[in-house]
């Protein structure tokens, strides 16, 4: 090995725990960039591959009641592959232990044996006999949480008939990767499942012999989704079509795609702060390194090493510390992303699991890694190369000092000296203090940003739950009904209070543009549910005109007062042009409300509901369910307190994985910045600081110059950082926002409180850390070195 | 002595622009060193003595004047050229050491070694110096004289044309002294190196072949000196 190597290697062992520092921040953005692409491409494939095997259909549609023989019509539509019909009902159960009565939908197989597109896969028993009238199959976790296995039964109301059903198989299917029942918020095994039973009894049971309401299609190569679609719904209008759709509104494939997204905006976000802070931090390391070995850089130069060879040795130095901080992130990012991975099963059920993290994400964000610890260095390198051999050997010239403004401030507050020393010393490098404060600054903002996400979470946890639903029951109608329902709910157990609610499917239609959303339409005066207004208040429901969340708004392209065409997808199934009354905030789904009046009379239709939302006293609940278990008329309810104690749960259970690891994040900055900035100053002024103790200063009077100097620096990084924090939320609220879940940018004082706090304790701990080296520094020796 | 010219400097001046006023190092200063023989540069703190030696050893560039090594004219070099001539032709000894403290005395000579075109090896350079029995010793487990003996096998290594040595024995007592002087002596009269030795210490000039005495910049004296004596003939 060559000397120069050599010294290089020694080095890097006496910079040992500054490079460990560089290199940790460094990791924590390649860590960041190949968990995040990892994952995602591993549940990319495994969905890909899943879809695949499991022949996922790619356009979906229901109906009210069609004939079997519409079904070569719709095969014939050009662009069709493969068409499968069933029957599909959302039915209450009775399960034993359940208190809360338990939901599913019960979707039909065909009598020929498995369904040819959607196909489960079997995971426990056998699918239920051909011919048997009782038998079904479940989806798995519904039978594992409620402890269901085959051989076991349950009863479920069945067209208003309760029925006992065996269980002969759990399953999978590519439908219902993640399973979320009607109006819910997470996953709930217990209370949610997918019953797969014979095509006869379903559709006995739905009434829908000979007739489906449920298809799907597979698309030959290069079809036309959009005309497809179009064309079935032209088809199924008849029937009471609700307007066909494909994947993007397929409930389970828009959960898994925005996780993906969120991925994606993950690893586009969060990596550059690391990278940045580390360029700077190789950048503050290598100049102070260059900067002591001055000499060292005149004698090479003296002995005939070039510019090039001098620059491509310290170059070397930050290369090492980039290899260090990439292997972190690699081994780091590698497990994690196995870890994040087998965690997705746990929300998103896959039969199995492909972890292929691919080398694409390790080659970028090594490459990404060492780029930036090479730029960083670039400045002071240059600087090296460029120095003159004998200047560089003669020692340098002391520090200029002025006096400015500062010192006649200064000097009217009456500073002490070594206050003085400490401003001198920022006025002096103010570009050295401006990088160090801007480190804090980065983490001060990646910590906002982690913690903003929680009150993000609140916000919409306190816009669901306590602004716009306040009732504490909702239940589903199994039919329209006239609006005598609502009195009569008023005398379930427990109920205070009844408001109807009307939900119909509609297509929303501006320009080119078309969405497919739901309307509700509610009473004016109805306080159970509300709308909100931009800015989050409740807003009363204007008389006329529908009212749309911003977010359904911009993708129409309408704003209020422009008016839009509304297509009934229920009878009378007209096409209505209809203004834009208001604009609302919403930000789980995208749902437009309309005044009942208003809507009854463009339908021409006597007033009626399919969905009562009720308050209800908590103590009477138990009596409630009990009641909604044996109501034929209902098919489906939600219980909000339940919904939200399950978010809670769900939530709480990561929250301190979460904020630990958020935390970690921000502290390894912090310290990655400050422990640096520390040591170049002892270094610096070992001398300065050893002539204060001879002078007689204590160790503690000592210790302040260093350790308050690089405190003020971090105080004055708050307010930069809680600016930027505010700044980096904008760009997560955006990067994280999806169809399904609108994130708002809201941070609360907590929030920058906490995230300043652990900036300041952070920095506190890493000057501690190099102020017990002061103690350590022999006085005869910092004063007879000179460097 | 009058061997073959090696460096000849023809009226060079040198003027640092450095805080308010021009500091005038060198005032046109001519000078030729022969082949083989070994000067000493006299003179006071400031008096031009390490400018001139810098120029010499292409450390530095004169502000007007012509320097030229041989044949070669190094006034309008460029930098890879400047530092060509430094790696194949000019070992350097300074006053305080220099040495690399995370390298060891042989692997301080080995970072010359490696990029010289014909060097001895490390060990024979620092057995040329006495320090055989300590090639593997940090700087810092080496005392003074031995750091600048270390030095010194690290000029000789490449087996250069000419020795520039800036106060090689400033920091040194005079026991010390002597033992690096004899190394510089010994080098000069085995190996033929133009050896060019700046000193505060008169009694050195005994064992020069010339004396230059240096003073405001220019050169005020050449004195010859037909039977330098060995270093361990000299006193003070």
């Amino acid at each position: 090995m060559r000397a120069l190597d050599r010294k290089l290697l020694r080095d890097l062992r006496r910079l040992w725990a500054q490079s460990l520092a560089i290199a940790l921040v460094l990791g924590c953005g390649v860590m960041v960039l190949v968990l995040a692409t990892a994952t995602e491409r591993s549940l990319t494939l495994t969905r890909d591959t899943y879809y695949d095997r499991a022949r996922f259909a790619e356009v979906f549609a229901t109906a009210t009641r069609a004939p079997r023989s519409l079904l070569p019509e719709i095969a014939r539509i050009p662009g069709v592959a493969q068409v499968e019909a069933r029957v599909a009902m959302d039915v209450v159960l009775d399960m034993p232990g359940l208190a809360r009565p338990a939901q599913a939908r019960v979707l039909s197989l065909p009598e020929d044996g498995a369904p040819v597109l959607n196909r489960p896969t079997l995971r426990q028993g056998r699918m239920p006999t051909p011919g048997s009238t009782d038998d079904v199959a479940i989806s798995e976790n519904f039978g594992l949480a409620n402890g269901l296995h085959p051989g076991d039964s349950f009863s479920a109301i069945l067209n208003g008939q309760k029925r006992q059903l065996r269980v002969t198989g759990l399953m999978l299917s590519p439908e219902f990767i993640y399973l979320i029942g009607p109006g819910m918020l997470m996953p709930d095994d217990r209370h949610y499942g997918i019953i797969w039973m014979n095509e006869a009894p379903a559709a006995a049971a739905a009434g829908l012999t000979g007739a489906f309401d449920d298809v799907s299609l597979r698309l030959t190569r290069g079809a036309s989704e959009p005309a497809v679609i179009a064309a079935l719904d032209r088809l199924l209008a008849p029937y009471g079509g609700t307007g066909a759709h494909g994947r993007d509104r397929q409930v389970s494939d828009m959960f898994l795609r925005s996780e993906m997204d969120g991925l994606n905006a993950m690893a586009l976000i969060l990596p550059p702060i690391f990278l940045i802070v580390s360029a700077f931090l190789v950048n503050m390391v290598l100049s102070r390194l260059i900067g002591l070995e001055r000499p060292i850089v005149g004698l090479l130069k003296a002995m005939g090493y070039s510019g090039r060879e001098i620059a491509w040795h310290y170059l070397k130095l930050s290369i090492g510390i980039g290899v260090l901080g990439v292997l972190i992130g690699w081994i780091a990012g590698w497990w994690l992303g196995a870890g994040l991975t087998r965690l997705y099963t746990e929300f998103y059920r896959f039969p199995y699991l492909i972890y292929a993290p691919g080398s694409t994400s390790f080659a970028i964000s090594g490459l990404m890694g060492m780029a930036t610890v090479v730029l960083g260095a670039l400045r002071a390198v240059r600087a090296s190369a460029r120095l003159h051999p004998a200047v560089a050997m003669s020692p340098p010239a002391p520090p200029l000092f002025r006096r400015g403004l500062l010192d006649r401030v200064a000097q009217m507050l009456r500073l002490r000296q070594t206050t003085m020393m400490i401003l001198r010393s920022i006025t002096r490098w103010p570009r050295r203090a401006a990088v160090t404060s801007l480190g804090v600054a980065a983490a001060i903002s990646v910590l906002v940003a982690c913690f903003f996400t929680f009150d993000s979470i609140a916000a919409v946890i306190d816009e669901a739950f306590t602004r716009t639903n306040r009732q504490n029951v909702t239940l589903q109608l199994t039919h329209d009904a006239p609006t005598s329902v609502i009195e009569a709910a008023a005398h379930l157990p427990g109920v205070m209070r009844v408001e109807g609610a009307y939900s119909l499917p509609v297509r929303l239609i501006h320009g080119p543009q078309s969405e497919l959303t739901s309307v509700e339409a509610r009473g004016a005066d109805d306080m159970l549910t509300r709308v909100l207004d931009a800015s989050g208040g409740a807003a009363p429901l204007p008389p006329e005109g529908i009212v749309l969340p911003e977010s359904l708004a911009a993708k129409l392209d309408v704003r209020a007062g422009d008016s839009l065409r509304m297509a009934l997808l229920v009878p009378p199934r007209e096409t209505l042009e209809i203004r834009v009354s208001a604009l609302m905030r919403q930000s789980l789904g995208e749902t437009a409300h309309l005044s009942a009046p208003a809507l009854f009379r463009l339908m021409r239709v006597a007033p009626q509901v399919n969905r009562l939302n009720l308050l209800v006293d908590t103590p009477a609940l138990p009596a409630l369910y009990a009641a909604v278990k044996d109501a034929p008329a209902i098919e489906g309810a939600q219980f909000w307190a339940d919904i939200r104690q399950k978010f809670d749960e769900t939530l709480n259970r990561n929250l301190t994985t979460s904020v630990t690891v958020y935390a970690i994040l921000g502290i390894l900055i912090t310290v990655g910045v400050i422990y640096n900035a520390a040591r170049i100053q002892l270094s610096e002024r070992s001398y300065e600081l050893a002539s204060l103790r001879v002078l007689g200063f204590t160790r503690a009077e000592v210790g302040y110059v260093l350790v308050g100097e690089l405190m003020l620096l971090t105080l004055l990084a708050i307010p930069p950082g809680l600016l930027g924090g505010y700044a980096f939320s904008a760009l997560v609220a955006q990067g994280f926002t999806t169809d399904i879940v609108r994130i708002p940018l809201v941070i609360s004082r907590r929030t920058y409180a906490l995230a300043a706090l652990i900036a300041v304790a952070a920095a506190l701990a890493a000057a501690l850390m190099v102020r017990r080296r002061l103690d350590r520094v022999s006085l005869a020796t910092a004063l007879k070195k000179r460097d | 002595m009058t061997g073959k010219v090696v460096f000849r400097a023809e009226e060079v001046t040198k003027t640092y622009q450095t805080g308010a006023a021009p500091v005038r190092a060198l005032r046109g200063v001519s000078l030729e060193l022969y082949e083989g023989e070994l000067v000493v540069l006299l003179g006071a703190s400031g008096s031009g003595k390490s400018t001139l030696l810098n120029i010499l050893g292409a450390l530095d560039s004169p502000t007007s004047g012509r320097v030229t090594f041989r044949e070669h004219e190094l006034t309008g070099m460029d930098d890879d050229a400047l530092t060509a001539f430094r790696r194949d032709h000019v070992g350097f000894v300074f006053q305080f050491y220099n040495l690399v403290p995370s390298l060891t005395a042989r692997e301080n000579v080995a970072l010359v070694t490696e990029i010289a075109r014909n060097p001895m090896r490390p060990e024979e350079a620092l057995d040329r110096v006495g320090l055989g029995a300590r090639l593997d010793h940090f700087p810092a487990e080496l005392s003074g004289g031995e750091q600048q003996r270390v030095a010194i096998a690290r000029a000789i290594a490449k087996r250069p044309e000419v020795l520039l040595c800036d106060e090689p024995t400033g920091a040194l007592d005079s026991q010390t002294g002597v033992t690096v002087l004899e190394a510089l002596y010994e080098v000069n009269r085995d190996l033929g190196t133009v050896t060019a030795l700046i000193t505060h210490n008169a009694a050195i000039r005994q064992m020069a072949h010339r004396v230059i005495r240096v003073a405001d910049g220019r050169i005020v004296a050449i004195e010859e000196n037909p039977a330098p004596l060995p270093p361990t003939g000299i006193v003070w």
